[in-house]
């Protein structure tokens, strides 16, 4: 269920479209991946625009994570290709970025030198930037175990945007925070999202976060693709609630 | 806590060592205890201030101080190397650890009579017994610590485009790091007590040649001074590996005491 849980800004203007272009194209040619006999991903054929926001949904088991799991080149598939902006690619993608369920933050590293893992020239500076961004400015300085559980998964989203990858995979970031702090995050994202353009993966068990969040919504079962639900409702009427989301949401839903 | 309660508090655990050292004192004087036996503590105090004065006692704690770094050194330094080269290739773990757990069960000073034949009562017969006694335990937690790093992280190293040099030096060591230094205090322990038992049996200088050498003259002052000096080195390395603690394991909220946990 949708319900508003604080005053919700009013709605910008370009809610639905990124302003930057940066966002990669990500298409699966065939992809399979099996486990000794199991096969986990049964033959997935799809193409996910440069910038848009999927959202990945199943049970557990249905393949949610191998899926992000080849995509952040962690596995390789058994058969098939991913293609990332046209060519296939193997291995681990310097374009590619992953939040994980657990932040992730390196405890013995400030909150700085953890958003600017990768270090590189000038480092310092984009760091500092992207943890503004987020909001937590003041706790460059800090170490990780001071924050609570949504600084530290905005502390990791900074991590992940500072390199500006064309992908961004996340990986159920929010499943362990509560109510109001997934709220913000989720607002948080969203802006994010429109500021970068990245094209943006979220895996999630949770459907009315997807519905919430994405432009388009894939339904992962046994394997395959079961369902692929475009949410055609601007993000500003999303909050409040209309009928056509409650109808999209039954349909996923159902087919999970 | 008021101020009384705190002072009270600072003051209670001294009241007994104090009142025992009193009895003690009292006991000597009076002749209650022998002088062979058991010398009065004022006794010691001017033991240790004649060789203080003379210079002896400064020359057997810096030798023997010495041979405990530079075995630790040696000793630790190996058992480090051969934790990190194991804990980081299956190749070596499997060439090397068996070997070394087997060596491992072998008391340290049961090698004794073995090192005093290769070596004669030199100096390099302590820095060996040193060396072998501190090498395992610095082995055993380096290794362990490398091992338990949290995969999580080091998956993220990777995925976040981490070399491998940059994720040995950023995720794995500072990961291993609270296991290292438990290693090292261990150590340090084995440190002292692999020395004082070979400044006892074969040795012409050190703290233990001394106490043994006042011994022979039944210079019971000289023999406890030799053992309060043992206790305060040990408790000297304890402090210095404490506050390596602290100051390596700052992020670690565990080494905290507790007044900026948020």
């Amino acid at each position: 269920m949708m319900v508003p849980l604080r005053a919700v800004p009013s709605p910008e203007a370009h809610d639905d479209t990124p302003v930057a272009g940066k966002g990669l194209e990500l298409a699966f040619d065939g992809v399979t991946k099996a486990f000794g006999d199991v096969g986990v991903l049964r033959g997935l054929d799809l193409t996910i625009p440069a910038g848009q926001f999927v959202a990945v949904v199943g049970r557990s088991g249905g393949g949610k994570t191998t899926l992000m799991r080849l995509i952040a080149g962690l596995d390789s598939p058994t058969t098939g290709a991913i293609r990332i902006d046209g060519t296939a690619r193997r291995g681990l993608q310097p374009d590619v970025r992953l939040l994980f369920q657990d932040a992730r933050l390196l405890p013995w590293q400030r909150v700085l030198s953890n958003v600017g893992i990768a270090r590189g020239p000038g480092w310092k500076a984009r760091a500092q930037a992207l943890l503004a961004e987020v909001g937590l400015a003041d706790r460059a300085g800090d170490w990780p175990y001071v924050l609570s559980g949504g600084q530290k998964q905005r502390v990791a989203l900074a991590r992940a945007l500072v390199t500006e990858p064309g992908i961004l995979l996340l990986d159920e970031p929010f499943g362990a925070l509560d109510a109001l702090t997934r709220a913000d995050m989720h607002r948080l994202l969203t802006r994010v999202w429109r500021q970068h353009g990245f094209t943006a993966i979220l895996i999630t068990h949770d459907v009315a976060e997807a519905v919430a969040l994405a432009d388009r919504v894939l339904v992962l079962r046994d394997g395959v693709v079961a369902d692929d639900v475009a949410i055609d409702i601007p993000r500003s009427a999303r909050a409040a609630g209309t009928p056509r989301l409650a109808e999209l949401e039954r349909r996923i839903l159902n087919a999970v | 806590m008021t101020r009384a309660t705190a002072l009270r508090r600072g003051l209670v655990p001294w009241l007994l060592p104090i009142a025992l050292l009193a009895a003690w004192e009292a006991a000597a004087k009076a002749g209650w205890l022998s002088a062979r036996v058991l010398p009065a503590p004022s006794d010691i105090a001017v033991a240790f201030w004649t060789t203080l004065k003379d210079g002896s006692l400064p020359h057997h704690v810096g030798i023997s101080a010495e041979r405990a770094v530079l075995g630790l050194v040696i000793g630790g330094g190996l058992g480090f190397a051969l934790g990190l080269i194991n804990g980081a290739l299956p190749l070596a773990e499997d060439i090397l650890d068996s070997s070394l757990q087997m060596l491992r069960n072998v008391p340290h000073l049961a090698i004794i009579p073995m090192v005093i034949l290769w070596f004669g009562i030199g100096e390099e017969a302590k820095v060996f017994l040193v060396a072998v006694g501190v090498l395992f335990p610095m082995y055993l937690n380096t290794f362990h610590g490398i091992r338990s790093v949290d995969r999580g992280l080091v998956e993220m190293g990777r995925v976040y485009g981490l070399g491998p040099v940059a994720l040995y030096l950023r995720v794995i060591l500072p990961g291993a790091l609270p296991a290292i230094l438990v290693g090292l205090r261990y150590a340090l322990g084995i440190m002292w007590l692999t020395l004082i038992v070979a400044e006892t049996i074969s040795a012409s200088s050190g703290i233990g040649y001394m106490t043994m050498n006042a011994r022979e003259f039944l210079q019971t002052d000289m023999v406890l001074l030799g053992i309060i000096v043992y206790a305060l080195l040990g408790k000297l390395a304890d402090i210095a590996s404490r506050w390596l603690e602290r100051r390596a394991l700052e992020w670690n909220p565990s080494f905290h005491t507790g007044l900026e946990a948020a």
